[in-house]
């Protein structure tokens, strides 16, 4: 049997959760709705997470514009990701919504604009 | 210049203060923002998590903003960027500076207050002696590395658990840095949970509560600092002390609302908030002269500050057409038994629509408590909450048949153990 607690980061009340795994079988305590299970349940079994960055900017107004993952890519896959987006540089003017890079390691997500910038 | 609306600020508060005045009315509205574009400090806030409460969605900060500025441009809302207000009198007239034609003045119907807040830095380092480099508050690194590409430091301490400085932790550490530890003097945190779940343990990031940095080392660039233990009394327990080496300490204390210019208006501010008193349509104490955000006080989600700035533009609105309510009948909120503050701090039930969302921060953690309305020692509302902690903002709803029916002008919001 193993024991884990984290804390529910769905909506600001933060609950904490208690999860434990017998012979493959979850249960969580410390939810107070469904969404915090079915999260500990993912954060043991397939943890995922929006990253956020910047990538440098050729020719615009500001040196590097915001980006994120589209959508939640493998916790694992963190500073894989990390390191795809510093190797580009993406030509002004972006637009919000604009991909950057796509579908980043074979994740099916892309890395889109969350920003703009203009031409200097 | 005549106008009759002007608003103060073009962040989040600002711009939704002047979508909903015009939803609500009014077509001359000018907006003055001192920077070079719209948004305020949430375009350094690359980070995702903002607009649940509003969007239903999580959006990074420059979204969320960039909501509100499509908005603003499609209903052809005038707005001056690179534009700094010097100074408002209580007749509302403003006095601002723009680089191509200087000083001007503009006499303005209503006033919406949204400057934000500025970080706390004084205080946060009782140490005497010189500041090497490397030193420097979340926020300015925030900026540095999400505006303008420049990487602050290899090594890092943060000082302070606040929500900039746990954003900043996993920023720094994604782009390639090492963050040593968070250092929190308080025994909890004032940071979201959220927060600390996805910046610091997801990291493998230690946080430690009793904790602060007692000395400083280096001559021209931070070398290390000396970090303590605290005692109840937060004096550095000695023996406790422990070195550290980084090149960069961030400090993470707080914010602090900006209000120099409402302070020359003659605006009466609250000394806990350090913001205007408001009452239930964000009006001050000075009539046609409203605030919204976190000039008012410090919000950790920008959705509330969306909220308050749409109660404010409605009621700039409604000022200007005469249709605010000045009724004697003013119920004045008060905090108490662990509740630091309330706002809106005044009521005038005439003018509520429905209800009113009251704001407020409690002064420790506390655990299964009620927060009970009384007013003439009745109780009016109670509403249970397993755990209350300053770093979260709480807010409960009282309908506006309740508080008509209050004949005592006093409603007092205080902790009960459940
Ligand atoms: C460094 C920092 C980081 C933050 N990070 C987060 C975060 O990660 N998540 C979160 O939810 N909240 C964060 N906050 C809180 C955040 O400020 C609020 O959620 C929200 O942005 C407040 O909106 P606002 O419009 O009241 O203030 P702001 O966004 O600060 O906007 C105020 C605007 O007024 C302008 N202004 C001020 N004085 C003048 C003047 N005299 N003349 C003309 N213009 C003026 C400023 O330039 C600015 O654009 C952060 C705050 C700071 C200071
Ligand atoms: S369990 Fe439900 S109520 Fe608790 S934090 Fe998660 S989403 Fe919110």
């Amino acid at each position: 049997m193993s024991k884990t607690n984290i804390t529910c980061i769905n909506c600001p009340m933060g609950c904490p959760l208690e999860i434990t795994m017998e012979n493959d079988i979850i249960s969580v305590i410390g939810n107070k709705c469904n969404k915090g299970k079915e999260y500990a349940i993912r954060e043991i079994t397939n943890p995922t997470r929006i990253v956020t960055s910047t990538v440098k900017v050729n020719g615009g107004e500001r040196p590097v514009v915001a980006i994120k993952t589209q959508d939640e890519i493998p916790k694992k896959l963190i500073f894989d990701v990390m390191k795809e987006i510093n190797k580009v540089t993406i030509n002004a003017p972006v637009n919000l919504g604009d991909i950057v890079i796509e579908n980043v390691l074979n994740t099916n997500v892309n890395v889109i604009a969350t920003a703009n910038d203009k031409v200097k | 210049m005549k106008r009759e609306l002007v608003i103060i600020g073009g962040g989040p508060a600002g711009l939704a203060a002047a979508v909903e005045a015009h939803n609500n009315g009014i077509n001359d509205i000018l907006i003055l923002e001192r920077d070079k574009n719209l948004g305020g400090i949430l375009q350094q806030c690359i980070h995702n998590g903002f607009g649940l409460h509003i969007f239903g969605e999580q959006l990074t900060g420059p979204e969320y903003s960039e909501r509100f500025i499509k908005k603003v441009n499609e209903l052809n809302i005038e707005y001056m960027l690179d534009t700094m207000v010097l100074n408002i009198d209580s007749s509302r007239k403003i006095t601002a500076l723009t680089p191509k034609t200087g000083v001007f003045e503009i006499e303005a119907g209503a006033v919406v207050l949204a400057m934000g807040c500025r970080e706390r830095t004084r205080g946060a380092l009782n140490i005497p002696g010189s500041r090497p480099s490397g030193i420097l508050t979340a926020g300015a690194a925030q900026r540095f590395v999400n505006m303008e590409g420049y990487m602050v430091g290899k090594k890092v301490v943060i000082l302070g658990s606040g929500d900039i400085g746990l954003i900043m932790a996993r920023r720094m550490t994604l782009e390639g840095a090492e963050v040593k530890m968070v250092l929190e003097i308080m025994p909890y945190s004032t940071g979201l949970k959220r927060n600390i779940a996805q910046c610091l343990v997801d990291y493998d990031i230690p946080l430690y509560f009793n904790h602060t940095v007692v000395n400083i080392h280096g001559k021209n660039r931070l070398e290390g600092v000396t970090v303590a233990e605290v005692d109840e009394y937060r004096k550095p327990i000695a023996g406790t002390e422990k070195y550290v080496e980084c090149d960069t300490l961030l400090l993470s204390v707080g914010l602090i609302p900006e209000n120099e210019l409402s302070k020359g208006a003659g605006i009466e501010i609250s000394g806990i908030t350090s913001g205007p008193v408001v009452d239930e349509s964000m009006q001050t104490s000075v009539e046609g002269i409203f605030a919204c955000g976190n000039v008012v006080h410090v919000h950790d989600l920008v959705d509330f500050v969306t909220q308050e700035s749409y109660l404010a533009g409605k009621g700039a609105a409604k000022f200007i057409k005469g249709e605010l309510s000045k009724s004697k009948k003013v119920i004045s909120t008060l905090g108490e038994n662990g509740i630091r503050y309330v706002v809106p701090q005044k009521i005038n039930p005439d003018n509520v629509d429905d209800s009113v969302n009251f704001f407020m921060r409690v002064d420790n953690v506390y655990k299964n408590v009620f927060i009970e309305v009384l007013s003439e020692g009745k109780t009016v509302l109670k509403v249970k909450r397993p755990v209350v902690s300053p770093g979260e903002m709480e807010n409960i709803k009282i309908k506006r048949e309740i508080l008509e029916n209050i004949n005592f002008n006093k409603l007092i919001f205080s902790l009960k153990e459940a």
